[in-house]
């Protein structure tokens, strides 16, 4: 049981927990995430740190509602206890000075995208952060961004803030501006894919931090498997970070959606039993 | 033949052994015929979940004790990995007292509700059975009167907890939950160590749990054992990844002594065939980890899971069984099973080959996947399969599969499980960089007293054998507790 301590609402749909888990704080580095299941009957599923606190013992995850699980998971309150939360899991970030680094975020790809800024930044970089998002409230945590960034450049679909255009487009103005030796790319993976594309066509090295379905997150039981340079790789024990220009991307997307249906079936009865989730 | 030791000989002397004796001749109880335990209808039970062998009466579970000869040399004993002392126990059953023969099985068995039915007792106590060694005859069904025993305990509400010794203050803890480590537990705990056992899951049981369907082992039956053991003052801690939560070196920190690693073998397998990661296409741990540790076939749940109306199941073990019979079970019309050597070679139970069989599983051995095909969503829909015919032995002993050429068809599946064994999880090697490990993975142990290159640390079940079954991995959890109990006092 892990016990909220805060709670802040980003946006309407994307929430900011901190959670008590003393030794997962401690033992976190940038890169890692954790498994929470919600109630005796709920669903594992993984979530980036975004942040952690030795002293008081607490991590930060950052969700968004986009189905059952992550909508109870937000609908919990201070003080109300999250039934498992367990890591930290994964491979942590591979953090070396290598110049100038581009990161690139979006959605709530943004949150474990912050930690991982944090350390290249700590280690010597320069580093450039775009980050995009449908409309402005949707655009998270700039202002902690900015406070580990040479610069950050904010793009929105709909120009509400920032500049209006994709991720992509906020990238590529860097890519042509300067020389740039390492792109990290954490996102939507349809986002991911197109970031790739554009890295690739500049022959820049890339990390992208994939979120694939899991069950355990141990390596138990292959729900997260990814082709990665023609091979099957684990996502929660050979990642979550991974060569971006060998991963492929259109067989991730399909497999994103292997409970598509029944998902969307469960979050619809889920929304008419609970109206205030909406 | 190793010596039977001082204490069975006198046991055996006993006045009430002597009296049991003589109230029956040899030639009569010979005469009798081996019990079978009775089974639901297949028809019927390839609809739910609820379990296959229905136990013993008190009845049959007696006349089943006649047969034992209680042997000057009870070879039984040395065919079981924790060697329960079968034939004390089984005299106790004949004796009509059932709960005294509890805790003669729980002397050397933490589980014995779980052995009785898990178990390959084919080629462990009965094999080694006087019946099958020198009668040829059907052997006593020690199997089938343990889970009688432990499931009597069980439901009698007088659960006997083992006598503890006043606790020595020494810190020991276990790496996993499963049944080296509960095993391991109950054995240091009853030697009186303060034992924490750490799990990863959000369950405890390990494989008992996430792989066993409820129709072979409910998981009522592992709780009540794990509550035995917490009575016995084992603390358990779950969602706590040894190696990743806290290291070894943070675990000595805080006044661990020594440690026994029974993380078992996590990952899955796959054959590495193109097609391999479409929708519907699983591995048998995650599509029995979805259903019996997430409950996925309960609407009640949250977990989802895929299991359509073709299901195929790529392997011949008795997790390929629990996979098959587990589909039929969700509503599959047709379940098969793909296996490239024949029935003969299966290293699945008989027992589980024959449910599998009656509750309608359709075997298709000598065939081998080759490539599957998916839908415009991604979703498996046909998988191209080989004819293979058998060989000359390979170094397995089994008669090696060869691929018969332009023997490839292909056939409707929309749900595969592919159940080609497993490899040993890297979380805790890849933790412990001076932990010596062999090119499978495996933690290499001194096979005697199963410690590790580490100080400290002992290791057992899969993650030191690659993947083996339960009562083999309750053996090294006995054997590494006998060998740290040893290592601390020194």
């Amino acid at each position: 049981m892990s016990k909220i301590i805060e709670k802040e609402y980003f946006s309407e749909a994307v929430v900011r927990l901190v959670v008590e888990a003393p030794h997962i704080a401690k033992s976190r580095k940038a890169g890692h995430f954790v498994i929470v299941k919600t109630g005796e009957k709920g669903e594992r599923i993984p979530l980036t740190i975004a942040a952690a606190d030795v002293d008081k013992g607490t991590i930060t995850l950052i969700i968004q509602k986009v189905g059952v699980t992550s909508t109870k998971i937000c609908d919990l309150e201070v003080g109300d206890e999250i039934t498992d939360v367990v890591g930290p899991l994964g491979l942590p970030t591979h953090i070396e000075k290598v110049g100038t680094v581009l990161a690139s975020g979006g959605g709530v790809g943004v949150a474990p995208l912050l930690p991982i800024v944090e350390a290249f930044k700590e280690a010597g970089n320069r580093v450039i952060t775009v980050l995009a998002a449908r409309k402005k409230d949707l655009i998270i945590l700039e202002e902690q961004m900015r406070d580990h960034s040479d610069e950050v450049i904010i793009m929105t679909d709909d120009g509400s803030y920032g500049k209006q255009g994709l991720v992509t487009n906020g990238m590529e103005e860097v890519i042509l501006r300067e020389k740039v030796d390492l792109a990290v790319t954490v996102g939507p993976a349809i986002m991911m894919k197109f970031a790739t594309l554009l890295t690739g066509k500049y022959d820049i090295p890339t990390v992208a931090s994939l979120n694939t379905l899991m069950v355990d997150g141990t390596g138990m039981c292959g729900a997260c498997r990814v082709t990665v340079g023609g091979k099957t790789k684990f996502v929660c024990v050979d990642g979550p970070e991974f060569d971006a220009h060998e991963v492929d991307f259109d067989e991730m997307l399909l497999r994103l959606d292997s409970y598509k249906p029944s998902e969307a079936e469960a979050y619809e009865s889920y929304l008419s039993n609970h109206p205030k989730s909406i | 033949m190793a010596e039977v030791p001082e204490y069975l000989k006198n046991e055996r002397e006993q006045e009430w052994r002597l009296a049991l004796r003589g109230s029956m001749k040899n030639k009569e109880r010979t005469q009798l015929e081996r019990v079978q335990m009775t089974e639901q209808d297949p028809n019927k039970r390839n609809g739910d979940f609820t379990e296959v062998n229905c136990g013993l009466t008190e009845k049959e579970a007696r006349l089943e004790a006649q047969r034992c000869l209680d042997c000057v040399n009870p070879t039984c004993i040395t065919g079981c990995p924790v060697g329960i002392n079968i034939p004390k126990f089984i005299k106790k059953i004949e004796a009509g007292e059932f709960l005294d023969s509890a805790r003669v099985l729980k002397e050397t068995n933490t589980l014995p509700a779980v052995c009785g039915r898990v178990c390959p007792q084919e080629v462990q106590c009965e094999e080694a059975c006087f019946y099958t060694q020198k009668l040829k005859k059907t052997p006593v069904a020690i199997g089938h009167l343990e889970r009688f025993i432990a499931d009597y305990e069980q439901s009698s509400g007088k659960m006997s907890v083992p006598d503890i010794p006043v606790k020595n203050g020494i810190k020991v803890a276990s790496i996993g939950s499963g049944p080296a480590g509960l095993a391991f537990a109950g054995d240091m705990a009853k030697m009186g160590y303060d034992v924490t056992v750490f799990e990863a899951l959000h369950e405890i049981g390990g494989v008992l749990k996430y792989g066993i369907p409820e129709f072979r082992l409910p998981n009522r039956i592992v709780d009540v054992e794990i509550d035995v053991l917490k009575k016995m003052g084992v603390k358990f801690v779950k969602n706590f990844i040894v190696g990743a939560t806290a290291s070894v070196e943070d675990l000595r920190e805080e006044g661990f002594k020594a440690f026994m690693v029974g993380s078992g073998a996590g990952l899955p397998n796959f054959m590495h065939i193109p097609g391999e990661n479409y929708i519907g296409i699983y591995s048998s741990n995650e599509y029995l980890t979805r259903v019996n540790l997430m409950n996925a076939a309960d609407p009640e749940y949250d977990t989802p899971v895929i299991s359509g109306k073709r299901v195929a199941v790529i392997g011949g073990g008795n997790t390929a069984m629990d996979a098959v019979r587990t589909s039929k079970r969700l509503g599959a019309e047709r379940s098969m099973i793909i296996y490239r050597r024949s029935i003969e070679e299966m290293p699945a139970r008989n027992e589980e080959i024959k449910h599998a069989q009656e509750e309608g599983v359709e075997f298709m051995n000598l065939h081998n996947p080759l490539e599957y095909y998916a839908d415009e969503n991604g979703r498996v829909c046909r998988m191209k399969v080989q004819k293979m015919e058998l060989g000359e032995p390979d170094a397995s002993g089994r008669r090696r599969p060869i691929p018969i050429e332009g023997s490839e068809f292909t056939m409707e599946v929309d749900t595969v499980v592919v159940s080609v064994g497993v490899s040993p999880n890297p979380l805790i090697p890849s933790s412990m960089k001076e932990l010596e490990v062999s090119k499978w993975g495996t933690i290499i142990v001194n096979g005697d007293t199963m410690h590790s290159s580490v100080e400290g640390v002992f290791a057992g079940g899969d993650i030191v054998r690659g993947g083996a079954t339960v009562i083999l991995a309750m053996g090294d959890g006995r054997k590494a507790a006998e060998a740290m109990d040893q290592y601390l006092k020194n």
